[in-house]
């Protein structure tokens, strides 16, 4: 992800949850795939003219959406189904925590905008047919039809992640021996083992 | 001069990095089966163990059926997810509490009934209603699958420090109200956002004098309000609780124990980056009227009309009316209802149980609603049958279910029809939670109890 040139999407709501982002009855499959069927499942079931159920959106890698996008429950499925649907970028004038999180570790990028600009940015979609936004990452950039450019924070360390691919997982791993020194010295300080449980339930000892 | 909420972070980072997010060790993961799977393949396809399974506890719980046959499930997609779970734990060597082991329940029911929960840990879980946790002073935070794998794998988290917020409950509690009262008024008034990017302490008198149970269900609903956690400095109610507990330290390292959890307070003249008052004294017991928390109103107001709120809440507010189906200037007692939940993380413990049992005790559930009294863990289960608690709830004509999060998420066959409108004990009333098409109105066990003998929303108090 550098440059993403695409037809936005709007979600013209504020609190977004995870549960309309994809209900928990999908959430029962033990792989990553084909969440973006079920993607806004009850929104799309009970409004024709909801942009996920129109053709001039589809293919769109951008959405534009209301304030505190993605609240609620941790579900990660959430942004599974957001990635498969092909939802690169989500632009909103703020984000739940966890969403926010989830959608880095998925590859898609969360921006944030004022909520004056996000308001304008549906206003001017919905008068023209087609309405392109331009995100630059490297340069942290939005750059809107009319030529205007917004310009976005990152913190730097997730922007190095998305320009490279890479994951916490390979940072975390990375840091093996820290991680072993601080469990050599707290050892002491946690007072408890979870294998306990096998006492109540008397389960054959497994590794 | 620290807060309780700084100590703990402090005395867990690994590594701290300028530019970079912090290490922050973890010391309790909780697992469960919907979050887990694709988590465990990723160790798999990397060829990782399980950093510590002795500080890793899973059960069965989201997709768990509440009438059962023996252990088997009928439907093949949620018997393959919960046999993929048993499948991962005797792998990866994690302790399972699955259905029939007599201690299965709803994740953040069993671990602090267990002991597992100490007040100064960091605790994680696939799961954003891990908040729980935090009455007895941990740090306890939901995350997503990446997280749940690499957390799996290393022990460890990358997380940016949070901002820290003080809600101060004054006064006394009237009676009727509960805990689910409080959060829910506070949720109100601070907003579904309010909460973002910060860790609550929930301080205060009020607070003191709340039983585990009741901390729990204030804990719960922190992200509720957005926050990425909500937790509570430990005391002598919290030690009590703990102790003798399975998971308890004993002997020796009991009383390290206490001394190191006695040093969990926030030192006076801390500051917050937010402060938050709400006085309890003039309360009702409390109803969400829309399609999220903050749509709460007291069960003496009116339903109210979207233009009654300001411009950036007015749109929300209308989808919200459109979508329940009530009349702006109505009173919501009366509304008439057709489902009552008792159960969830937020309200199936032991007390919950026996305060709903109390209302109902004597009464018949009215014509035409269905009750599903849905017991938070199989301890509880058991404890309420010798109790009477369920042949109370029995004889008013309810139904008696075994433990997991059932109607809450209607993940698996219990769910609320499309049109039928649930009174509810549970934590979220998000369009379609309870099944597609379904109306949520949240409130307390002891008000959902009231709803289930009178067919509508009713003020408890006339019950007691």
């Amino acid at each position: 992800m550098n440059i993403i040139t695409s037809q936005i999407i709007p979600v013209n709501r504020s609190h977004v949850d995870t549960d309309l982002i994809i209900p928990a009855e999908f959430l029962r499959s033990v792989t990553k795939k084909g969440f973006g069927q079920h993607l806004f499942a009850r929104l799309r079931a009970s409004d024709k003219s909801f942009p996920f159920n129109l053709e001039k959106y589809q293919g769109s890698k951008i959405m534009v959406a209301g304030m505190n996008f993605g609240c609620g429950s941790s579900r990660e499925h959430a942004a599974w189904a957001l990635a498969d649907w092909g939802i690169r970028i989500i632009i909103a004038p703020s984000f739940a925590d966890i969403f926010h999180q989830n959608a880095l570790n998925n590859q898609i990028l969360p921006i944030i905008l004022q909520e004056h600009v996000i308001e304008m940015i549906f206003t001017k979609e919905a008068q023209h047919s087609t309405y392109e936004i331009t995100v630059d990452l490297s340069n942290q950039t939005v750059r809107i039809p009319s030529g205007e450019i917004y310009p976005f924070s990152i913190d730097p360390y997730r922007k190095e992640c998305l320009l490279n691919g890479m994951d916490d997982f390979d940072y975390l791993l990375s840091k093996r021996y820290q991680i072993d020194a601080f469990e050599q010295k707290n050892k002491s300080n946690r007072f408890f083992d979870t294998y306990a449980v096998r006492q109540l339930i008397n389960e054959e000892t497994s590794s | 001069m620290k807060t309780i909420i700084e100590k703990i972070w402090d005395s867990h980072v690994v590594e701290h990095l300028e530019g970079f997010p912090d290490i922050l060790a973890i010391d309790l993961q909780l697992v469960h089966e919907v979050t887990s799977p694709q988590a465990f393949q990723v160790l798999k396809e990397r060829n990782l163990s399980v950093f510590a399974p002795h500080r890793t506890l899973a059960t069965v719980d989201h997709n768990v059926p509440t009438i059962r046959e023996g252990l088997t499930i009928q439907n093949p997609i949620s018997r393959h997810q919960i046999e993929t779970l048993r499948e991962n734990c005797r792998m990866f060597g994690v302790p399972l509490l699955d259905m029939g082991s007599g201690y299965q329940g709803i994740v953040h029911v069993i671990g602090p009934e267990l002991g597992f929960t100490h007040p100064g840990m960091t605790i994680v879980c696939g799961d954003s209603h891990t908040s729980t946790h935090g009455a007895f002073g941990a740090l306890a935070f939901g995350i997503g699958t990446s997280e749940v794998a690499r957390v799996l794998a290393t022990g460890c988290i990358l997380q940016e420090r949070p901002k820290t917020m003080r809600v101060s409950f004054k006064g006394d509690l009237p009676i009727g109200v509960t805990a689910k009262d409080i959060i829910l008024a506070l949720i109100r008034k601070i907003g579904v956002n309010g909460g973002t990017g910060h860790v609550i302490e929930y301080t205060g008198a009020p607070v003191r004098a709340l039983s585990m149970d009741e901390r729990m269900t204030i804990c719960n609903m922190s992200i509720e309000c957005g926050a990425r956690a909500g937790l509570i400095v430990p005391d002598e109610t919290t030690f009590a609780y703990i102790k003798g507990k399975i998971g308890a330290p004993k002997g020796e390292k009991w009383e390290k124990a206490i001394s190191y959890w006695k040093k969990l307070t926030t030192d006076n003249g801390a500051t917050y980056d937010k402060e938050i008052e709400l006085s309890l004294s003039t309360m009702a017991p409390m109803v969400t009227w829309g399609i999220n928390p903050e749509q709460t109103i007291a069960i003496n107001e009116l339903v109210p009309n979207s233009i009654s709120f300001p411009r950036e809440m007015r749109d929300l507010a209308q989808k919200a009316i459109d979508y329940v189906k009530l009349n702006p200037g109505n009173p919501i007692e009366g509304v008439p209802i057709d489902y009552v939940f008792i159960g969830s993380c937020t309200n199936a413990r032991l007390s919950d149980l026996r305060e709903a049992a109390k209302v109902m005790k004597g009464r018949k559930v009215a014509p035409g609603v269905k009750v599903f009294i849905v017991p938070g863990s199989e301890s509880i289960h058991r404890i309420a049958i010798e109790e009477g608690l369920a042949a109370i709830f029995i004889e008013a004509g309810a139904e008696y279910r075994s433990p997991g999060c059932s109607m809450c998420l209607a993940m698996n066959e219990d769910r609320v029809p499309p049109g039928k409108r649930c009174a509810s004990t549970s934590n979220r009333n998000f369009i379609g939670r309870q099944g597609p098409e379904s109306i949520t109105h949240l409130m307390s066990p002891i008000m959902a109890a009231a709803v289930a003998v009178t067919g509508k929303i009713t003020d408890v108090r006339k019950f007691l």
